[in-house]
């Protein structure tokens, strides 16, 4: 049995993540970590040490999976883990982010009043004005907390059907992060010098 | 003395989430560069338990002559 780290248990950071943009939305602006860390990691580390250590979004799954039971276990179906619907995903993603970072514009703009919703999945608008208590902030400071939150609450429950459904952790192969993170670390060592390729037949 | 089998990566279709090298019970399974992970056979004793982890079902064990 291996040692715990302090980094074992991120997952608590990410379950509280959720729980806490239940009461206050603004807690949403803390889910840019789990964008900046990655990619901060990746263009400088040239690796993929989120994935493989600290993202807790990873341990939740494999929590609920293997200890909890909670995951079939089977092999997901080979279009998932395709290419094509990897990279398809990460540029939906890209597209529905830019969006969202439109609609904040729009807000901060005074074009569009803020919107109290959590959008999930895309397509359903739940009213999430209780955790919502105005005014302390510019409402495009707000809109942009919801809208993020949408974002994560859609990847999670996208990545809970996957782990029940498939093995736990079936959100990482097509988890944008995780795709955008190995084209990058891809895109480091393809260079050619820099790449051995003994190393890559290894 | 390790074991007959040893886990063997698909390294085109791996995704790189580590979720390998966490399951392995002794270090084994490293995620290289953060493009694939890789299998140290050396120290592989062929327990299989990356293959369970494996999200993307692309590590198999195989056998290795006796």
């Amino acid at each position: 049995m291996k040692k715990k780290k302090w980094y074992d248990y991120l997952w608590i950071v990410s379950a509280a993540y959720l729980i806490l943009g239940c009461f206050n939305i603004l807690f949403a602006w803390m889910g840019l970590l789990c964008f900046f860390i990655p990619l901060i990691l990746a263009v400088a580390g040239g690796d993929k040490l989120y994935c493989n250590r600290y993202c807790g979004r990873g341990q939740l799954f494999d929590l609920l999976g293997n200890r909890l039971r909670l995951s079939r276990k089977k092999n997901i179906p080979g279009f998932l883990r395709s290419k094509w619907f990897r990279y398809g995903f990460l540029i939906f993603f890209f597209i529905m982010f830019f969006q969202m970072l439109f609609n904040t514009y729009l807000v901060f703009q005074g074009t569009n009043s803020l919107k109290e919703v959590v959008t999930l999945l895309w397509t359903f608008r739940l009213p999430w004005n209780w955790a919502y208590h105005g005014m302390a902030v510019s409402p495009w400071v707000a809109q942009f907390a919801f809208g993020f939150y949408s974002v994560m609450l859609t990847s999670t429950v996208l990545g809970l059907v996957t782990m029940m459904l498939f093995k736990p952790r079936s959100w990482c192969v097509y988890c944008p992060m995780g795709t955008m993170t190995q084209t990058i670390c891809k895109a480091k060592y393809s260079c050619g010098s820099c790449m051995k390729k003994e190393e890559i037949q290894a | 003395m390790a074991g007959r089998r040893k886990a063997e990566v698909n390294q085109k279709s791996c995704v790189a989430c580590g979720a390998c090298a966490k399951a392995c019970p002794i270090g084994a399974v490293a995620v290289w560069k953060g493009i694939w992970a890789k299998v140290d056979e050396a120290k592989c004793v062929g327990c299989g338990r990356c293959e369970k982890a494996c999200p993307a079902s692309i590590i198999r064990m195989k056998e290795v002559g006796a």
